[in-house]
């Protein structure tokens, strides 16, 4: 009876090792697999890639206020943005400005973008109702010094795209 | 002279207490093991959290609903969506207001997809920890597809910031249904790869079957939920228990073992991927049309207390919000799924072998900035 257990407890110690013997095999035959057909790697050469690579339409890279080619923005200066902000990344300078017809209205100095403190939930631009703000697809964001990190988004020379009033007065 | 705790415990001149973390590799993230060790056996293991420490919670008082969404990216970054949606249905519960069919649909879609994907990397890094690096690969191959997913429709990869209370942030894009089931036809075939590579691995096996058991006993009085809880027999699927969202309208199966042991808190896992893949496929073909946002005029929940929990991929986040009226909070508490799970570790290693500690904490699937958020 000894012996027969003897024999069984062999018997099991061999098929162990056999049994584990397979099972790193089968793993083997996976990454073989893949050793054998280098058409199935996904990984990209970056940053040799650079020129090709594109991000996608939606990607939040990081905020910018659109010009058209006349270096015109359509910020109304309405604070809307710098409101919804949850880190205050966005400050909005403007002055009031008394236009040729008598009316006052307000004027962006400055679009002020703290990229540093951005965490890219994307309010600011659903805030907009001008869709005057847009996220690029820019995301190489490492810099060496840390007060390039803070942007002033509207190009110089830029003013506010003029559309609203000329509306109006022409339906008048 | 005045004995100090350090020399009650080291009485047995045999113990030595040894800190893990909390700059170890296998913690993935700041969170420091005080571990006693006696030879190389674990004798006791006091956890040390707060290094990652941000107060969220106070954090959140001073924003309104919509702006603090994207603090809740930053507690558990692994299931991001699925934080979203809890502060959102718990917002939307506050105001009584219930989302369209499709809001319901995407976010349900969204938060399996993440529960995927929060799998594959759990997958990826437990093997990694277990000393099989090719895992590591495999698994971030497939989870790239998911975040791919993510990108284009929510233009963010870890910390998307989509679901808001009301509805979304914006609708999908056109390619998500297209992308989805791609997505769903490529893993099926890909999934079996994971447990030929892993599960039957007989060193994967030696070093994870009987290590770490944990009762159904313990697993309630401790709050481990999540895959780690039913991996003990604990039914703790609040997919199950409260449907929400687009849940009540699916079938899956709650997955659960009785062993309790590592593997099978592996094992747990490695199903929920299947049933998650079969749960998005059953909605991904039938998402309605409907409005993406709700129009509402504020979002401000009213004078009250409000609760509303969630399965994570790592167990049930609870948000508890106090509201004076205020577009704000004036409270809100998150009932954190890691937090809870943490600290069975120490009933559930004492007596294993230091590397075994490693096999432990990985199968708990641990978030450090959940723990301290």
């Amino acid at each position: 009876m000894a012996l027969l257990k003897t024999f069984k407890d062999i018997g099991n110690y061999f098929r162990e090792i056999a049994e584990g013997v397979a099972s790193l095999i089968r793993g083997m035959k996976v990454t073989g697999r893949y050793f054998v057909k280098p058409s199935e790697i996904v990984t990209q050469k970056y940053p040799e890639n650079r020129a090709e690579l594109k991000m996608f339409d939606n990607f939040k890279g990081e905020l910018v206020l659109l010009h058209n080619d006349k270096n015109q923005h359509r910020c109304d200066a309405c604070y809307s943005c710098e409101r919804k902000c949850p880190n205050g990344s966005i400050e909005v300078i403007s002055s009031r400005v008394t236009g040729p017809d008598g009316r006052t209205k307000r004027v962006l100095d400055k679009y002020v973008y703290h990229l540093d403190s951005c965490t890219f939930c994307g309010l600011c631009v659903e805030a907009c109702d001008q869709d005057a703000l847009a996220f690029s697809q820019e995301f190489e964001h490492a810099v060496f010094d840390k007060s390039t990190l803070i942007k002033v988004l509207n190009h110089p020379g830029s003013t506010a795209e003029p559309k609203e009033e000329e509306h109006k007065e022409t339906k008048e | 002279m005045e004995e100090t705790i350090v020399d009650i415990n080291l009485k047995d001149k045999e113990e030595y207490v040894i800190n893990m973390g909390p700059q170890h590799p296998s913690t993935h993230g700041v969170l420091r093991f005080e571990t006693c060790l006696q030879g190389e056996k674990v004798k006791w293991i006091v956890p040390h959290c707060g290094y990652i420490h941000r107060g969220i919670e106070k954090m959140s008082e001073k924003l309104t609903y919509p702006q603090m969404i994207h603090l809740t990216d930053r507690m558990d970054y692994l299931s991001a969506h699925i934080n979203n949606e809890a502060v959102a249905l718990c917002v939307e519960k506050a105001m009584e207001v219930e989302v369209s069919d499709r809001v319901k649909y995407i976010r349900t879609i969204l938060a399996e997809l993440t529960r995927i994907a929060s799998h594959q990397l759990w997958w990826s890094a437990f093997g990694m920890d277990l000393g099989a690096l090719t895992t590591f690969f495999y698994g971030l191959r497939d989870r790239e597809k998911i975040l791919d997913i993510f990108e284009e429709t929510t233009g963010s990869r870890l910390t998307q910031s989509y679901i808001t209370p009301g509805g979304l942030m914006h609708d999908v894009h056109p390619n998500f249904q297209k992308k989805v089931k791609e997505f769903c036809k490529y893993f099926r075939t890909k999934l079996p790869e994971y447990d030929e590579l892993l599960t039957g691995n007989v060193i994967f096996r030696e070093r994870t079957i009987g290590i770490g058991y944990m009762s159904k006993e313990d697993a309630i009085d401790f709050g481990v939920t999540g895959p780690s809880g039913r991996g003990s027999g604990f039914h703790c699927d609040i997919r199950k228990i409260e449907p929400y969202s687009a849940y009540p309208k699916v079938n899956f199966n709650e997955i659960t073992f009785t062993e309790g042991d590592t593997y099978h808190r592996y094992l747990v896992r490695i199903k929920e991927m299947w049933e998650s893949l079969s749960i998005i496929e059953q909605l991904v073909d039938n998402i309605p049309q409907g409005p993406i946002m709700l129009e509402l005029k504020a979002i401000k929940a009213p004078k009250g207390d409000f609760y509303q929990r969630v399965e994570t991929a790592r167990g049930e986040l609870g948000v508890y919000i106090v509201s004076d009226g205020a577009p704000q909070p004036a409270r809100i508490h998150f009932r954190t799924p890691n937090f809870s799970n943490l600290f069975i570790i120490n009933k559930i290693s004492a007596g294993h072998k230091i590397a075994d500690l490693v096999a432990i904490s990985g199968s708990l699937d641990l978030v450090i900035p959940d723990i301290d958020r």
